[in-house]
């Protein structure tokens, strides 16, 4: 052993501790500045992050608002049903997954695909709705094995239920699943948690007033996202907002003057269109083929919906705003009032008619719409009657220029602005439209013979079947004019009901009240003596209308038109326009049957039928209990559902 | 007058029974007191970062238990004891880690224990005593500061078993064990150009040891490197514990209220991350209570390892007393945000492992060298 230098190395200790401490107390202050860091200047930063772990916003949807008749009838409202979720982060394989359910008969096999890509177009995390509306067979078909099933589950929610089936389809809309379009418009965090959205119709137009404001509950979540109460003695401060109820709606509809409506068209194509013409409520609303609301509501299947679209009937297209039509002999009414008001014609005067008209230099015929004579006829008659010859003289001599100015008057040509979207303005033809419709410079010209057809509502006129009750409606009002309205205001909670006033349109004006009453007589002519007499005869009410009857097909110059030889798609549509009481008008109904033959035969029943209906009920009169209930439910088609009903409306055909 | 008199004397009799009962453990008065101090504060922290599991409490207090068991033992046990101990511990130490290294071979996974049926053991806990007790005595009879041909042999004494350590693998135990051999020689006297030189040398050996370490190994230093590039793989420990400590802001959230400890958003809370459940509860107050509480325990062990006689005292006694320090700041530095994450657990507050009981050991031994000062001169 050496021998140690006890002072040399008691030297290296006392430097060597020294340095050690030294770098001791670096690292500790080192250590001490990162605290301050971390707990003093980036403490709301990191408090920020700590709050947003182990908190989670569990949406809270706002039950969607009811949809009430004007007496305060349901007739859309919600009810429980359980539908399958899937979070796809917490499903190992999805394609698996759907595939075991379809092998379940819980998902269409067909929907398969579709539902995977809208699964894809989640956020991953999010619940997503892939089976709306199970039975209770299904439920415990799915209960049985929701073992297998990671990341599905089934969950209760509210959904909408139509008590009424089909009734009044086009009028209300329908609900479906939202969809992508859908995100893009609204105001996403709002509906977080919400499934359904209206997609046409007062669901749709309403969409605001009617779904509410969601409320939200924070819950406390684990670092496995699951929701505890609270863990260990933390107690989380976790807030919550309660959900604002959608408002309920409170329609025009009167609902046993639509269901008479929908009764009275059975299962013909066509529409009919009730209004108050005092403050332009729509009493009904019916637009035939309709179809079940809650079919889109649950889901739709590919099948169905292409079933739908391919229908020949049109299902989905609402005739009543958005099917063009010639109006036919309807607009006489009118063209009466025209002739008075710029007095090319005496009232009194009768012009003699033989069946057919030609105007001075040409050979051309044209001949009375249903065969037949009149004889001499004064405007009265000819209204009451429908004398197309009268009417084809008065509107040679009154000229296109002064039809059109006088027909805008009572709207046709334009919206009518109904609280629905999808309304379609027709066609007001003028020489001005012609020149830029056309394409080649000889079918730019307006022919004197076309000025003679708007006489009769026939060419290029096209009307919807709510642009003439709106003009019946102002015919019943002398001119007063009314915005249509489906909504005439909200229920509150406290179960008052909040009226809006109704919105004044401009409607025709000077016309002297001779001429209004000379043209009601003879709408009130139709009904007592003319064509619409029979129909009218037993009425306990006066009633004023005008029957029409628009060509889809043209008749050969010497031919005659045989209603049994023409196929039955071509033959021409009935219209019947009405108001009653005549003195004191309460209603102003339009009847289309499409391909109905005579307008006086085939659509004046239907009105009457209508009118009856709401100018006979009793005043508390009961609603008959809804019949529809929803049936077996397929899975939600992640189809675009049409926000707008495709395809153009059926036209007539003008004669040159 | 008198009652005061009567009071002082009667404090006085109850102090020195007190001096005289601790002279006769020969345990060292202030550095228990430290330490029963932070024994407290770790039961309390365990209580709530075990979500109130007495369970945890009790398996603390029996490891405290058989820790204080261990130094009292130790500190009755000379330094010529010791050193003589020195080398069978040693040799018995490398054997075992063998064995757990061939061990875990044929298993095919970590193997860090050894299961003697009744208690399962980590041999490498005794290479933390072990390591510098050897080096100690290898220069007790030497000339400080050591020369390169004993420079080598000390490399060799340090080296080997945190080599076997890091290969089983647990680098944190191996820097650990590394960490308690090299100060042991940096003590004596090793010439600051050589410690520069085997800074460079070392920064080399890392250069080319990167090849050699784990994928895991790498992927956390790494992931020290940028936390957010894994935020939910292995960056989450750090990211986690970091929000755990931020948000608890200068007071903290209060004990058992802190919502990343409780609610399970932060990993392995009671073990190796309990510093930022205190972080968290406790808030930046905590902090300091604790990190002053440890500089308190090392201050003091220092001063008694500076007190003791003799070379391979005072070199065992400083390795050790600074080897504390070394495994709170990695601790705390790789819970902050400034390390690497190596499992290193934060000393004597950390939940399991038998590191209280090798700690405790530790502290033992440091009162025993310091009581034995006399003995030694004599």
């Amino acid at each position: 052993m050496r021998i140690k230098d006890q002072w040399n190395e008691q030297r290296i200790y006392s430097s060597r501790t020294f340095a050690a401490l030294l770098v001791m107390g670096l690292l500790s202050f080192a250590l001490f500045g990162r605290l301050v860091y971390l707990q003093i200047v980036r403490h709301d930063y990191y408090f920020e992050l700590s709050q947003g772990n182990r908190v989670r916003q569990d949406p809270i949807p706002a039950s969607r608002g009811l949809i009430l008749d004007r007496r305060g009838r349901v007739l859309v409202d919600n009810e429980p049903a359980f539908q399958l979720e899937l979070i796809p982060e917490q499903t190992p394989d999805l394609n698996d997954a759907l595939q075991r359910l379809s092998t379940l008969g819980l998902v269409n096999r067909e929907d398969i695909e579709p539902l995977k890509r809208m699964i894809r177009s989640r956020r991953s995390f999010d619940s997503v709705p892939i089976r709306l509306r199970l039975s209770d067979e299904e439920i415990g078909r799915f209960a049985v094995h929701r073992y297998e099933f990671e990341g599905v589950e089934l969950r209760a929610r509210q959904t909408r239920h139509y008590p009424y089936g089909e009734l009044g389809v086009h009028a209300l809309g329908y609900v479906a699943a939202v969809s992508e379009d859908d995100l893009d418009r609204i105001d996403k965090p709002g509906y977080a948690g919400t499934t359904l959205i209206g997609k046409l119709g007062v669901e749709a137009a309403y969409e605001t007033q009617l779904h509410g404001l969601n409320g939200y509950q924070q819950i406390l979540v684990n670092a496995q996202g699951r929701s505890v109460k609270f863990q260990g003695a933390y107690q989380p401060d976790l807030r919550a907002e309660a959900p604002v109820a959608g408002r309920d709606l409170v329609l025009a509809i009167d609902l046993p003057t639509q269901q008479a409506a929908e009764e009275a068209l059975g299962d013909r194509r066509g529409a009919i269109v009730a209004l108050d013409p005092a403050n332009g409520d729509v009493l009904a609303l019916v637009s035939h083929p309709g179809f079940d609301p809650s079919l889109f509501s649950r889901g739709l299947t590919r099948s169905e919906y292409s079933l739908l679209t391919s229908n020949e009937d049109k299902p989905l297209l609402n005739r009543a705003l958005r099917g063009a039509y010639p109006s036919g002999s309807t607009i006489k009414p009118m063209m009466a009032l025209a002739g008075l008001t710029y007095k090319v014609v005496d009232p009194e005067r009768r012009e003699f008619c033989a069946g057919v008209f030609h105007l001075p230099g040409s050979s051309h015929l044209y001949r009375e719409g249903k065969g037949g004579k009149h004889g001499a006829v004064n405007l009265v008659d000819a209204v009451a009657r429908s004398c197309d010859v009268y009417f084809y003289g008065l509107a040679s001599q009154l000229g296109v220029d002064r039809i059109a100015a006088f027909a805008a008057q009572f709207g046709i040509g334009s919206l009518t602005g109904i609280d629905i979207s999808g309304e379609k303005p027709g066609l007001l033809p003028t020489p001005a439209w012609k020149k830029q419709a056309f394409k080649r410079p000889q079918d730019q010209i307006w022919f004197p013979g076309e000025t003679v057809n708007f006489g009769v509502g026939q060419g290029y006129l096209l009307v919807t079947p709510l642009q003439l009750a709106h003009m019946a409606a102002e015919l019943a009002e002398r001119g007063r004019s009314f915005q249509p309205r489906l909504v005439m205001g909200t229920r509150e909670a406290n179960g008052t009901i909040v009226r809006s006033a109704p919105i004044a349109q401009r409607g025709a004006s000077g016309i002297s009240d001779e001429d209004w009453a000379l043209v009601l007589r003879g709408m009130i002519g139709a009904t007592t003596y003319g064509t619409a007499a029979a129909i009218f005869k037993d009425a306990r009410y006066s009633a004023a209308g005008k029957t029409g009857t628009a060509q889809v097909f043209t008749v050969a110059q010497n031919a005659r038109y045989n209603e049994k030889t023409v196929a039955e798609r071509l033959r021409d549509h009935a219209w019947f326009i009405a108001f009653a009481p005549a003195d004191a008008p309460r209603i102003a109904v339009c009847v289309l049957v499409e391909n109905g033959g005579f307008g006086a035969s085939a659509a004046a029943p239907l009105a009457r039928r209508v009118m009856d209906a709401y100018l006979l009920a009793g005043p508390a009169d009961a609603a008959p209990a809804p019949t529809a209930a929803p049936t077996a439910a397929p899975t939600v088609a992640p189809v675009a559902a049409p926000t707008a009903a495709p395809a153009a409306a059926p036209s007539g055909v003008h004669r040159p | 007058m008198i009652l005061d008199d009567n009071r002082d004397s009667a404090a006085r009799r109850t102090f020195s029974a007190t001096a005289r009962l601790l002279s006769a453990l020969k345990l060292d008065g202030p550095l228990l007191i430290g330490l029963g101090l932070l024994a407290v504060y770790a039961l309390v922290v365990q209580y709530s970062a075990s979500g109130q599991s007495l369970e945890t409490i009790l398996r603390t207090l029996m490891r405290i238990g058989i820790g204080a068991f261990a130094m009292i033992a130790l500190a009755h046990s000379s330094p010529n004891f010791l050193r003589s101990l020195a080398p069978w511990l040693y040799g018995v130490g490398i054997v075992l880690l063998l064995v757990v290294d061939a061990v875990g071979y044929v298993g095919k996974g970590a193997q860090r224990w050894l299961d003697l049926g009744l208690v399962r053991f980590q041999p490498s806990e005794i290479m933390k005593l072990a390591v510098p007790m050897l080096a100690a005595s290898f220069m007790h009879e030497r000339r400080l500061p050591p020369d390169w041909r004993n420079l080598l042999v000390l490399a060799g004494i340090v080296i080997v078993p945190a080599a076997l350590v890091a290969m089983q693998p647990d680098l944190g135990t191996a820097v650990l064990i590394f960490a308690t051999g090299a100060l042991v020689v940096l003590m004596a006297g090793l010439q600051w150009q050589v410690i520069a030189g085997l800074a460079c040398a070392g920064a080399g050996a890392a250069f080319i040891g990167w090849r050699f370490l784990h994928d895991y190994q790498r992927q956390r230093i790494r992931i020290f490197l940028d936390p957010q590039s894994d935020p939910l793989g292995s960056g989450y420990h750090i990211i986690q514990s970091q929000i755990a400590i931020g948000s608890g802001g200068l007071f903290g959230k209060g004990w058992m209220n802190g919502s990343q400890a409780q609610l399970d958003f932060l990993p392995e809370r009671s073990t190796d991350f309990i510093f930022a459940v205190i972080g968290e509860e406790f808030g930046l107050l905590g902090l300091v209570v604790l990190l002053l509480l440890y500089l308190f325990i090392i201050s003091r062990a220092v001063f008694l390892a500076s007190q003791s006689s003799g070379t391979f005292a005072r070199l065992l006694g400083l390795s050790l007393a600074l080897t504390f320090f070394v495994y709170v700041f990695i601790n705390a530095g790789m819970v902050t945000g400034l390390l690497p994450v190596v499992g290193v657990p934060l000393p004597l507050i950390s939940y399991g492992g038998t590191s209280v009981v090798t700690l405790l050991a530790g502290f033992g031994i440091l009162m025993g060298l310091y009581s034995h000062r006399k003995l030694v001169n004599s």
